[in-house]
This record gives C-alpha cells, sequence and structure tokens, in this order.
C-alpha cells in the first residue's frame, strides 16, 4: 500500500523539485532570456493534470493501476527535464547556441504554434499521399510475390537491389524525373513504404503452414478464396511488421523529402530552422516529430489489436 | 450406400535429399466398403499417411488407380473430409466460422446455416461458437476440426492420427465420440492410428502395414459387438494378434516362473 502510494507520489514530487529549480535559481546571465517563463508554465501545467489524475486514482481503481504504473516512468521523465535546465538555463554548462534553456524550447510551441500547426497538416499530407501509394503498391507486390512463384522470380531481385538503397539518396535522380518537387517528394516517401511492406508481405505468405492451404483443398476451396481468405489473413501479422516498419522509414525519409522545394512541413520547418541556427526551433521540431511517429504507431497498434487479436504480441510499442 | 473406396495398384516413391528413392507405397491394393470404419496401423514409414494422402488428392501417387464410388480421384474435393493430427483451425476465425469455412467457399453457407448449428452441436461446442481456436483446449479444438470436416456431408472422413496429440482421457471421450458421428452419418471413416488399442475399439477391419517395402501385411476383421469393452478377453486376442504382426507382442520374452 505504501510502496503504490510512494510510486504515485514520486512523480509529483518531482514535479515540485522541477520547480523549485525553476523559481529559485537564477538564470545563467550567459544564456539569452525567453520573454515568459515558458517552462515553468510547462511545469505548472502538468503539475495540474497530475495532481487531477492522483486525485482521480482514489476513485477508479483502473485509473489507479494505470497511474501508479506510469507514474515512476513520469517522475524520471520530469527528473531529466529538471537537469536539462539545471545545466542549459541555470549553469550554462554547454555551448549556449546549441543548447538553448528549456523556456526557449517550449516559447516555440506558443509563439510559431500556427505555423507548427501548418507545418503538421502539410507533413500529415505528404506522408498519407506517399504512404497510400507505397502500402497499396507494395501489398500488392507482396501478394504476387508470395503466390506466384515464376513473378517472384523476375521482381525479386529488384526488390533486392532497390530495397535496401535509402530511398532518399533517390533524391538526385527523382528530382529530375519528376516535374514538381512535391510529386519527388511522394515518391520517395512511397519508396520507402513500398520496400518494408513488399518484403514482410510476401515473407508472411510464403511462410504461411502449408497445411492451412491443405485445409482449404480438402474442404472444397478454390485458388482466388483461398489467397484472400488463408494467405493473407494468415501473412497479416507479418504484413503489420512491414506496416510497423514503413511508418518508422517514412518518418526519417520525410525530413529529407521535404528539404527538396516543399514550402511546409516539419521536415521543411526543421531545415529551415536549422540553417537559420535556431537551435531551440529545431529542438521543438524535433519533439513535434518524435509525438507525431509516436501517436501514429500507437494507432497503427491500436488497429492490430483490433485486427489480429487471435495472434498474442508480435511486438510491443 | 456411398463412399466405396477402391485402391489398385498404387505406388508411390519419394526422393530423399541425398538423391536415393524411398517406396512409400509398394502395389497397395485394398477395398474398402461404403459405411465401413477402417484403420490403418503400422510403425512409422509403413506409408499409411502417404495412402491416406493419396485418397485425399493432396499428394497423388506415382502409379495405379484410387476409385471414389467408381471415380477416380484426382484432387482434393470436399466429398472427401480430412482431419489432421494438429487440429489446423484458421487462428483468425473464430469457431463458428471455422466450421462454416468450407460452406462459404462452395457459395452454400446460406441454405446450410442450420448444418454448421447442427454440427457445433453434435461435436458439443454450443457456446463457444464466438471463441476463438487459442482460447479452447486441444480436445476441443479437435472436435471443432471434426465438425469442419464433416459440415460438407463427405461420402468419406480421412483421419489422419487425430487423436495423436490428445491426452488419454481425452482421447478415450474423443473415440467414443467418432464412433457416433459414424454411425449417425453413416459414412466410410479411414484412420490412420499408431494406437492398437484405438484400432480395435473403433474398427469394422484393421489395416496393418509394415515399411521396407511400405505394402499391406494384413487386413483383420474386428468381429465384435459395439459397445467394445476395452479390457475384454476378445479385444485382447485382436490386439495380440496385431501387435505379433507388428512384431511389438514381446514373444521372446521368457517368463519368470511355471506352474
Amino acid at each position: 500500500m505504501i510502496v503504490k502510494q510512494i510510486k504515485k507520489v514520486s512523480v509529483i514530487i518531482s514535479l515540485l523539485l522541477a520547480i523549485a529549480v525553476a523559481v529559485f535559481i537564477p538564470n545563467s546571465a550567459s544564456q539569452p532570456e525567453a520573454d515568459k517563463p515558458y517552462f515553468l508554465y510547462f511545469l505548472y501545467i502538468a503539475g495540474g493534470i497530475i495532481v487531477l489524475i492522483y486525485l482521480v486514482s482514489f476513485l477508479n481503481k483502473k485509473i489507479s493501476e494505470k497511474f501508479e504504473n506510469t507514474a515512476p516512468l513520469l517522475a524520471g521523465g520530469v527528473l531529466l527535464l529538471n537537469i536539462i535546465n539545471l545545466i542549459c538555463s541555470k549553469y550554462s554548462l554547454l555551448a549556449v547556441l546549441f543548447f538553448p534553456s528549456l523556456d526557449r524550447v517550449f516559447a516555440v510551441f506558443v509563439k510559431d504554434r500556427s505555423l507548427i500547426v501548418q507545418c503538421i497538416l502539410a507533413s500529415a499530407k505528404l506522408l498519407i499521399i506517399g504512404f497510400f501509394v507505397g502500402a497499396t503498391l507494395g501489398f500488392t507486390t507482396g501478394i504476387v510475390v508470395g503466390f506466384n512463384k515464376k513473378l517472384s522470380y523476375w521482381i525479386n531481385p529488384f526488390i533486392k537491389i532497390i530495397g535496401p538503397i535509402p530511398a532518399t539518396s533517390w533524391s538526385p535522380l527523382v528530382l529530375s524525373l519528376f516535374s514538381t518537387s512535391y510529386q519527388a517528394a511522394v515518391f520517395m516517401i512511397a519508396l520507402a513504404v513500398w520496400f518494408p511492406i513488399t518484403v514482410m508481405t510476401s515473407n508472411g505468405i510464403q511462410n504461411v503452414q502449408q497445411t492451412y492451404f491443405e485445409v482449404a483443398d480438402t474442404l472444397g476451396a478454390g485458388k482466388m478464396y483461398k489467397i484472400f481468405k488463408v494467405g493473407i489473413p494468415a501473412a497479416l501479422p507479418s504484413v503489420f511488421l512491414g506496416f510497423f516498419y514503413a511508418t518508422t522509414g517514412s518518418f526519417i525519409t520525410l525530413v529529407t523529402a521535404e528539404m527538396f522545394g516543399c514550402k511546409s512541413g516539419i521536415g521543411w520547418y526543421l531545415n529551415w530552422q536549422k540553417s537559420m541556427m535556431l537551435y531551440a526551433n529545431v529542438y521543438a521540431g524535433l519533439i513535434i516529430l518524435a509525438v507525431l511517429c509516436n501517436l501514429i504507431i500507437t494507432l497503427l497498434f491500436k488497429i492490430k489489436d483490433r485486427l489480429l487479436g487471435w495472434q498474442k504480441g508480435v511486438i510491443k510499442w | 450406400m456411398v463412399g466405396e473406396i477402391v485402391i489398385e495398384n498404387v505406388s508411390k516413391s519419394f526422393t530423399n535429399p541425398d538423391g536415393s528413392e524411398v517406396k512409400a507405397l509398394n502395389d497397395v491394393n485394398l477395398k474398402i466398403k461404403a459405411g465401413s470404419f477402417i484403420s490403418l496401423i503400422g510403425p512409422s514409414g509403413c506409408g499409411k499417411t502417404t495412402l491416406l494422402r493419396a485418397i485425399s488428392g493432396l499428394n497423388l501417387q506415382d502409379s495405379g488407380v484410387i476409385l471414389l464410388d467408381g471415380e477416380e480421384i484426382k484432387k482434393p474435393g470436399h466429398d472427401r473430409g480430412f482431419a489432421f493430427q494438429q487440429a489446423n483451425l484458421y487462428p483468425w476465425l473464430s469457431i463458428e466460422k471455422n466450421i462454416s469455412f468450407g460452406l462459404k467457399a462452395r457459395g452454400i453457407y446460406k441454405e446450410k446455416k442450420q448444418d454448421v448449428k447442427e454440427y457445433i452441436e453434435m461435436v458439443g461446442l454450443t457456446g463457444f461458437e464466438n471463441s476463438y481456436p487459442h482460447q479452447l483446449s486441444g480436445g476441443m479444438n479437435q472436435r471443432a476440426s471434426l465438425a469442419r470436416a464433416l459440415v460438407g456431408h463427405p461420402k468419406v472422413l480421412l483421419l489422419d492420427e487425430p487423436l495423436g496429440a490428445l491426452d488419454a482421457f481425452t482421447r478415450m471421450n474423443m473415440q467414443d465420440e467418432i464412433l457416433r458421428i459414424w454411425k449417425e452419418q453413416k459414412i466410410t471413416i479411414i484412420m490412420v492410428t499408431h494406437d492398437v488399442d484405438e484400432a480395435v475399439y473403433l474398427s469394422d477391419q484393421v489395416v496393418i502395414m509394415t515399411p521396407r517395402p511400405a505394402k499391406i501385411e494384413k487386413v483383420i476383421d474386428i468381429e465384435l459387438g459395439r459397445p467394445r469393452a476395452r479390457g475384454n478377453n476378445d479385444f485382447l486376442k485382436y490386439r495380440t494378434q496385431i501387435l505379433e504382426i507388428l512384431n511389438y507382442a514381446g514373444d521372446n520374452i521368457e517368463p519368470e516362473y511355471y506352474l
């Protein structure tokens, strides 16, 4: 009982500690001052939410268990931020240009918010188009290669040669092939998505237990029925892994793809701010990228739990 | 009665990875009466599973013919239900959907919906229609796989050691269930087994096969009434007879004392 409470309270203590540091230790003179202590505001808001959850956890057992489980981790996270705050803002132990204060990083979210939202939407659009094209082609190629030995013979070498090359390294060729750079960016993301989905789909299909098809044979199933009702469902866990790799791959490609001619997007924002040496903005952009990627993968796993409930834990997120 | 199987001069060989040939079936001849219960028994490598798979059409023989009601078997079909050693249910489908898979594949599910319900009831899985295979025990899965093989009304049911993976007690219960299903459905059942007791308990005829070269050694008619008592003298006589043919009777063990 006491251990449980200690776990829960740990995050509150960690937050109080961070607030104390932010309030009572003066900022280093060499660190440029943000116009407002945004990190402190963040801590207040986070603190408010945590205290609320803490209070609710006395009433709801499910929330209580979840909170108890995550609280130590949150406490650790806040502690890490606190240490960063000490190193960067309070004592400027690292080069001020490259390691801006947390106040300035958090300030970006507030001041640049409309631009950032615009960038997120632009990136989302690019990602969705690229992902859709790549996933559709990848899934189709994977099914064809997985089921047809002859086509597999001719297509496999292409997959093996093109696949491992990072999609972004095609940029010189791609930029000259496509009329707009947006198309080029879509192509690169589609390529980054296509490869893992193709490989994992065809692999999944080729590894389906032969007996599954034999059962279908003895029950009188035709060829197409076997492909769509046995082969593909049986390969779905592997296909899902392909989607997982494709998601992470598409984010890596996004940043590079948006370097060319895009006028909006998180990747573009990162590159632009980097070239202006505004590292506070770069960090803010990176945080957004990480959060977005996580959100999408979490969503992917929610879909997986729905679709593949029969199949326990391929990979955990 | 339908479901008569005639096996004529069937041979099949496999090529080993080292290139040598192994005769899996050597000129096998057998006539199986419609509606009878047949066991194929013998040690590993005697070709019993090969023969069963040839009848199913999953792996065809190299030479010879197998006829089902006078028609040559050339590929797998729903007139021959097949239950594997493992239940092999599709893990992504519920029990009900697994059992109705064949009907859906043939596009006759709508008319036969009632059948699915009946067979689920027959194998005692009512209430588990929406469960998934991983939520049920091995015995329950095996029963579902029997229902799946039977729901399409096959003429012949082929069983490839379907009870091999079950514990002894579940196994004996399942044997009774198979007998009950056989009596109700009036179909031909051909079962591959390693278990002499099982063969004697269930079959009208026990086909004993021996390896190298893989052929039928002897066909024994089990002339016992049903239900059979596993400990009965006549039962044990058949058991000993089969074991002797298979050279597992242990006849060179010396008795410890003489009267």
